[in-house]
């Protein structure tokens, strides 16, 4: 089935539509492009697009040519002490200027110290200076890039004992001071709630829901720690969990339908079955859509 | 209290030091001290840094095997963890790492198919550029011929070896298998080059290695020549320029009368 190339409501100005899309892996391009399959939108994570040449971008290219695409950061390292790496930033300014993505979105963690690069989101503790050095931070890469960022809420395995505000009085006041918009990852409600003893619906329905523009589900690798409590690990490599999808119905419940982007990064499956994930969302999301729509009727 | 700097500094130094447990103040939902929370993201930088590491070397990985390949990066990402969030760039020190690393030191050529690979990757993500044809090159007037000087391909690498590597890299890569190799048989230098989509690898002539080294430093055509010849005698000059052209190592060539002049490559 493919409705994608004569459907008038794939945005040309890149915009992401209120649909399912999936996180592009080089597995795939090729069915992509020869399937041309019926996705909302793909999304990518920058730092693998920073070559000067070569396949990704060729690939990448013609896919975009094809879809909306959004652009994830993985590196910027918005969390940490030090300044933000200029050269970095400056790779993203040239990739938005050539992909022109919909949205580009970034991660509430560090991942640098000195000079080494750890490749993994690591926490931040949320106190007053770290507020700061968020907030200045995420106004340096608005400005640079000359739009707004959307920041993802974590997935933490453990916390801070001087942290002083919530998670989400910590990202409420990050969205005041900065306009920064924010991405959900309902995936990440379910794995920090977990493994703090959080109420994930109340953590949904706190969350300043009016700044979201877009939304993660993936699927964790549940443990338990030296206690025996559950300790769950956010690792994109199978399907979504029927918890995370009830909690991402009870989310398009509060916001209606809105971009939600399927992260599979690690063994990755055959394309049928990622598609049958992002199929599921728009279903969730065309149930709710039809809902509100009698609802208007009868109202 | 802490700084900021200090907090995450006192993490970020325990991530690679196993002697230090946990930092304190690292809790649990309890307010207790968890070194099992601690662990996942000691493990996570670790094993995700040892799978980057696997991916730019494949072939190292294969050649060692992924028991031996993952506790000898597991040392390598320890001492010279990535610098930048470009991991398809990470790896620029493993074949000196390798080079030097006594357990392998009965596997000699394991540095320079490291050193391959990387050449690969860097090829693979090089800026492109159109290939110079055949006829852009034929039609330079005879008597200029001599004085040509070429610009070569961004993506061009060569590898010099004392081993036979692309031979030994071959067998264990895609569908590669491997079989008893000669390492006393000499080596063999490798050129790659990707004039499109695709790394191109071969094997250079005799002399082939130190004519694309002299022309890739400028020299013109008669001097490459010269020092190629000097090399190994049994240098072809015409075979070498037409398998060059054919691989698609030359993007632009220049005539010492026209240095302005740039002769440019037309995709065929």
């Amino acid at each position: 089935m493919s409705r994608r190339n004569d459907d008038a409501s794939v945005p040309q100005n890149g915009q992401i539509p209120s649909r399912a899309g999936v996180g592009l892996k080089p597995e795939h391009y090729r069915t992509i492009l020869e399937t041309a399959p019926d996705i909302g939108f793909f999304e990518v994570h920058a730092e693998n697009y920073m070559g000067a040449g070569g396949p990704p971008h060729r690939y990448l290219t013609e896919i975009r040519n094809l879809y909306p695409l959004s652009l994830h950061g993985v590196g910027l390292s918005i969390g940490a002490d030090r300044p933000l790496d200029r050269d970095h930033l400056n790779r993203l300014k040239g990739l938005i200027e050539r992909y022109r993505p919909g949205l580009f979105s970034e991660h509430l963690a560090w991942s640098t110290h000195d000079t080494a690069y750890f490749d993994d989101l690591l926490p931040v503790p949320y106190t007053t200076e770290s507020l700061s050095r968020v907030a200045s931070h995420i106004d340096e890469v608005q400005e640079a890039l000359g739009q707004q960022m959307l920041l993802e809420n974590p997935s933490t395995y453990l916390t801070f004992a001087e942290s002083t505000y919530s998670e989400i009085d910590f990202i409420a006041e990050i969205v005041k001071r900065t306009g920064c918009g924010l991405l959900l990852d309902v995936n990440n409600v379910h794995v920090a709630s977990t493994n703090q003893q959080w109420d994930p619906l109340r953590y949904i329905d706190e969350y300043p829901l009016a700044s979201v523009q877009e939304i993660h589900l993936a699927g964790y690798t549940p443990e338990t720690d030296e206690k025996g409590r559950p300790l769950l690990i956010d690792t994109h490599d199978r399907p979504v969990d029927d918890i995370v999808w009830d909690l991402y119905q009870h989310t398009i419940g509060r916001l209606g339908p809105m971009p939600t982007l399927i992260e599979w990064d690690a063994n990755v499956p055959p394309w049928p079955e990622l598609k049958a994930e992002a199929e599921r969302a728009e279903a969730i999301m065309s149930a709710i859509d039809r809902k509100e729509q009698a609802r208007a009727i009868a109202g | 209290m802490q700084s900021l700097a200090d907090r995450l500094g006192g993490f970020a130094d325990a991530l690679f030091d196993p002697t230090i447990v946990l930092p304190p103040g690292l809790v649990g939902p309890d307010g207790e001290p968890s070194p099992r929370r601690f662990a996942v993201y000691r493990n996570n930088v670790v094993v995700g840094l040892v799978e980057a590491l696997k991916a730019n070397f494949p072939s190292v990985c294969r050649i060692v095997g992924e028991e031996f390949f993952d506790a000898m990066a597991r040392i390598f990402v320890a001492s010279e963890p990535p610098t930048s969030p470009i991991l398809f760039e990470f790896g620029i020190g493993f074949a000196n790492f390798i080079a030097g690393f006594e357990p392998v030191a009965d596997v000699p050529y394991l540095a320079d198919i490291a050193r391959l690979e990387r050449a690969w990757h860097e090829a693979y993500h090089a800026p492109e550029a159109n290939p110079l044809t055949a006829a852009a090159l034929a039609a330079i007037p005879e008597n200029q011929a001599a004085g040509i000087t070429f610009s070569l391909h961004p993506s061009l690498r060569l590898i010099w070896s004392r081993f036979p590597i692309l031979t030994i890299w071959r067998m264990n890569i895609g569908d590669g298998v491997p079989a008893p190799v000669d390492l006393t048989a000499g080596g063999e230098d490798v050129l790659l080059v990707r004039p499109a989509a695709k790394v191109e690898v071969c094997a250079t002539p005799p002399g082939g290695y130190e004519f694309v080294e002299a022309l890739q430093q400028g020299q013109p055509l008669t001097e490459a020549m010269k020092i190629a010849l000097r090399a190994d005698p049994r240098f072809d000059l015409s075979r070498n320029i037409r398998d060059l052209i054919a691989i698609g190592a030359f993007i632009d060539c220049h005539t010492a009368n026209e240095p302005g002049r740039l002769t440019r490559g037309v995709r065929a």
